[in-house]
């Protein structure tokens, strides 16, 4: 009976999700982000759009009813820097495609890499997640967050990296998907951004010292801008010559003319003001990834009106560009009036760290609805897609989560996840083992006939 | 499986104790050299030279003291025991650095003691890390103080974890103010034979020696799978494969095992006066024979079910235990194997698929176990993790009540407290909130499998060693003075 059970489940996995048809959330707190919460309100849904909510909304004809007893409706939430769909297994190098080798910098393109059948995009959901920033790292540098330290000796695996030579200067262009499971083409949009990192990485990327580092930014942009200028002398080879090839250049043109920005992976407090120097100087926009030091400098950063993604669990003298960590620092950055998106873990697949690390900044000081901003809203203004997700508005796209409980709480969880109105499987790969092995003894066959 | 580990250490008594180190006491000898102290008067044969015998050894003995502390009576808070119960309004009594009394409200109080209002807050014994390269991967992780992983020869079952703990590491502080009073430090897994773990006390401390948690056992870690293969494998030499792995175990078996007769049969001829030749102290061999004596305790770094169920043979075939699997993400795929041989499992609840042997790993793994009756321990392996084991624990218990696998939070603290205490050979002296034991105690400012959650105040046997509210009981170590991060407290 229960494998019965399960193998029509498993089947439906297979199947692509029903069409998008009205639905009505019921009986559940409300929080919007983009304003106060409803204490018990409905959320109708029509056409993978939200179409109404509110407290004395009623329920349309037919529509299909989600009772959240008592839970709460959120945004879904968004991943604000991740290596969704474009790294599975970190340490399995053949199925990483987050970053590049030396062939190519700026011009690569994290968007063609985008695996939608990934197992992982469903643990992500399982976290509540339904969109992210899919984001190119430097190769070699791996993965971002911390090291798993008892791997100490692991060489780094990154995509493209064969351990010769030096990453390039630039990460690539990042993209952002929706994680919609069944869908052959999830990537909601490509060339959002350029990668490039400050510090010891960027360091490393310039052969060796933060000077160089800079030098070399600020020269492929000067260069960027010349080939946006010269184009048919360049095509003649009558320019000067570029320090980047022609892809990278093309690729660096909408960053100098100001319409995508540059993603600088930046911890030290001195770096970031190089940061911030650099995009005044070079009028370009940038949003800042890591800033561990960020709260030293919260006012300038503010001042810039530049954003930032960090992890709020990082607190520790990790490396001497981290001397500064503390756990406060989302809640330092907020005060000073600075945008603040918060990151899950990178590495692990542990995406679904992203709503704790939220819960943990507000045990330090961040206020509760600052931290559901960080992964919905803010995330989603970062990289443009705030007039389709992010919040729950009239009009959006229906990205929705409903949960048994607090969000950010660890004994929570999304009770039914849907993407366009559409409600996601819940039987995703890991769901699966889970089934399988808490089921009791089947009559002496192994749990492969399970 | 407990039965067969008394008989080898019965079987060791003939033989006599080979690893006087094999507890890090401060001047308790091993009992197998209290029987061995005096020879028969007809002995002929000198005492080895000093550093000859390790069973004579002063070894690294601790020098840990406890921190001051007065008798406290901790007053009002939900305290989980660890030992099985939740008591609301609950009474925990330290004295002397002990606990002296656990009970509800009517629980009596002696007139001397200091009241502490704890109401609202909860309280838990110290959390206990079983698996941490603090000191040896320390912060900041530069070059220079990598020190967990002697990846020079497969087996290096001869060094000591303890000699690359740099005491100054600042993570240290961070763990201690998640609540982490205890932690087992272990070599990498570069090695089949990484080396000796060591167990500590997380006090602020000049010298690893006095961070020693007294007579805890030493612990011999293992590695199976993908570390040793690649490692030595990408150097062309064994093992490269999983079965090269298996090979390299067995061999240093049989030359442990050869070893230990070896000294077994020397002793057994000067106690009867015989003469006879010593054979030479190998540092090595030393440590894989006080596992065979049972005096070490195995910590097997394993993620895959079947490679378990393979070391589980290889145990049996030299005669060994293995205390514990850690990173056992697959260890639910063999529950009641792993309960019917009492192995216990350390696991994450929350990393998976970023190697390919840990592809399987689930969420749910510890609450699979516990519902077979199996050891589930929650480690981190990770300076950030450690100091949030409460969260990780809580998200493994909600990811039970998702399977219909309801665990009371007093079960759950068990992962983070008693079973890490069980699988580091001291739950008689600390793990859970029992009169005789520690007064490890954390007060957390509400339920610990919260995400709001804090560790506002920390002892360790009785004494206050972080307060969240006082900056006189942050330590910070001498890297973190003039640092931007202030010791990363308020």
């Amino acid at each position: 009976m229960i494998r019965s059970l399960l193998l029509a489940s498993a089947a439906c996995a297979l199947a692509l999700p029903a069409a998008a048809q009205t639905v009505a959330i019921v009986n559940a707190r409300i929080e919007p982000v983009s304003s106060a919460a409803i204490p018990n309100g409905t959320l109708v849904i029509k056409d993978g759009k939200i179409a109404a909510l509110g407290a004395k909304v009623t329920v349309p004809a037919g529509a299909k009813v989600i009772d959240a007893k008592g839970g709460v409706v959120t945004p879904g939430f968004i991943a604000p820097s991740s290596n969704l769909g474009a790294s599975e297994i970190s340490g399995v190098r053949e199925t990483r495609d987050d970053g590049t080798g030396n062939a190519l910098s700026a011009a690569f393109d994290i968007s063609y890499g985008i695996n939608p059948a990934s197992t992982f995009l469903g643990l992500a959901r399982d976290g509540g997640i339904t969109s992210s920033a899919v984001t190119p790292v430097l190769s070699g540098s791996g993965g971002g967050a911390h090291e798993h330290a008892d791997d100490g000796v692991v060489e780094e695996m990154t995509a493209g990296a064969h351990g010769d030579g030096d990453p390039p200067l630039f990460g690539g262009q990042a993209a952002f998907i929706r994680l919609k499971a069944g869908s052959p083409d999830i990537v909601e949009a490509s060339k959002l951004a350029v990668t490039v990192s400050l510090g010891e990485s960027g360091a490393r990327a310039a052969g060796g010292s933060r000077g160089a580092n800079l030098v070399l930014i600020r020269s492929a942009l000067e260069d960027a801008r010349a080939f946006a200028a010269r184009r048919a002398a360049f095509e003649q080879g009558a320019t000067r010559d570029f320090g980047l090839s022609r892809l990278d250049l093309q690729a660096l043109i909408p960053v100098v003319q100001g319409k995508t920005p540059l993603l600088i992976r930046v911890s030290r407090a001195a770096d970031i003001r190089q940061a911030l120097k650099l995009a005044a100087e070079e009028k370009i926009k940038i949003v800042l990834e890591g800033v561990e030091e960020g709260w030293m400098v919260a006012a300038e950063i503010a001042k810039a009106g530049v954003p930032v993604i960090l992890d709020p669990q990082d607190d520790l003298p990790g490396s001497f560009e981290t001397l500064g960590s503390r756990l406060d620092n989302a809640a330092r950055l907020h005060a000073a009036g600075v945008s603040v998106a918060i990151n899950g873990s990178r590495d692990f697949n542990n995406l679904r760290q992203e709503r704790l690390n939220a819960g943990l900044a507000v045990a330090n000081g961040l206020p509760y609805s600052a931290a559901l901003a960080a992964v919905t809203l803010v995330p989603a203004k970062i990289w443009g897609q705030d007039g389709k997700v992010g919040s729950l508005e009239v009009g959006k796209l229906a990205d929705v989560v409903v949960w048994n409980g607090d969000p950010l709480e660890t004994t929570s969880w999304p009770t039914s996840v849907l993407i366009g109105g559409v409600e996601q499987p819940k039987d995703g790969r890991h769901e699966q083992l889970k089934a399988r092995y808490v089921a009791s003894d089947q009559g002496g066959y192994p749990p492969a006939y399970r | 499986m407990i039965r067969w580990r008394y008989a080898a250490t019965a079987a060791s008594l003939l033989a006599l104790g080979l690893s006087a180190c094999a507890t890090t006491g401060t001047g308790a000898p091993a009992k197998s050299s209290q029987a061995n102290a005096k020879p028969a008067e007809k002995a002929e044969a000198k005492p080895l030279p000093k550093g000859l015998d390790g069973q004579a050894s002063s070894g690294f003995p601790s020098t840990y003291n406890p921190l001051p502390s007065r008798p406290t009576a901790f007053v009002g808070a939900t305290v989980l025991t660890a030992a099985g119960q939740q008591i609301d309004n609950g009474v925990v009594i330290a004295s002397g650095g002990k606990i002296v009394a656990v009970g509800g409200p009517d629980t009596p109080i002696p007139g001397d003691v200091v009241k502490v209002d704890a109401t609202g807050k909860w309280i838990t014994p110290g959390v206990i890390d079983a698996h941490s390269h603090l000191g040896v991967y320390p912060s900041p992780g530069v070059s220079a103080r990598s020190d967990g992983n002697e990846a020079t020869d497969p087996n290096t079952a001869q060094v000591w974890a303890e000699h690359s703990v740099w005491p100054q590491d600042p993570g240290f502080n961070r763990a201690r103010a998640g609540g982490v009073t205890t932690l087992m430090i272990l070599p990498g897994s570069a090695n089949l034979f990484g080396g000796r773990s060591v167990t500590l006390k997380n006090v602020p401390s000049l010298t690893m020696q006095g961070m020693k948690f007294p007579e805890a056992p030493y612990g011999l870690k293992m590695a199976c799978g993908e570390n040793p293969k690649r490692v030595y494998g990408g150097r062309g030499r064994s093992p490269s494969t999983a079965m090269g792995n298996v090979f390299g175990y067995r061999k240093a078996w049989i030359d442990a095992a050869d070893y230990a007769r070896k000294w077994d049969d020397y002793r057994a001829k000067t106690s009867k006066g015989e003469k006879a030749d010593a054979p030479k102290r190998d540092l090595q061999l030393e440590t894989l024979a006080g596992v065979l004596k049972g005096e070490i305790l195995v910590q097997n770094h394993c993620y895959r079910a079947d490679e378990e169920a393979v070391m589980i043979d290889i145990a049996r075939e030299f005669g060994y235990k293995i205390t514990m699997f850690h990173h056992a993400i697959e260890s639910y795929k063999i529950a009641p194997l792993l309960a019917k041989e009492d192995i216990c499992s350390a696991t994450w609840a929350s990393w998976t698929g970023f190697k390919m042997e840990s592809l399987d790993g689930i969420d749910a793994n510890a609450a699979i176990l516990w519902k077979n009756g199996a050891c589930a321990v929650i480690h981190s392996d990770d300076p950030i993790m450690t100091q949030r084991l409460n969260q990780e624990a809580a998200i493994a218990m909600a990811a039970g009540a998702k399977l219909g696998i309801d665990i009371p939070r007093a079960e759950a603290i068990k992962w983070i407290t008693a079973n890490p205490a069980k699988a580091m050979g001291i739950a008689d002296k600390t793990g859970s909130l029992e009169p005789g034991k520690a007064a490890d105690i954390v007060v957390w400012s509400r339920d610990p499998f919260s995400v709001y959650a804090q560790a506002e105040k920390v002892f360790i046997d009785g004494a206050l060693v972080y307060d969240r509210k006082d900056a006189r009981f942050q330590p910070k170590s001498d890297f973190e003075l003039g640092q931007p991060g202030q010791g990363a407290f308020n």
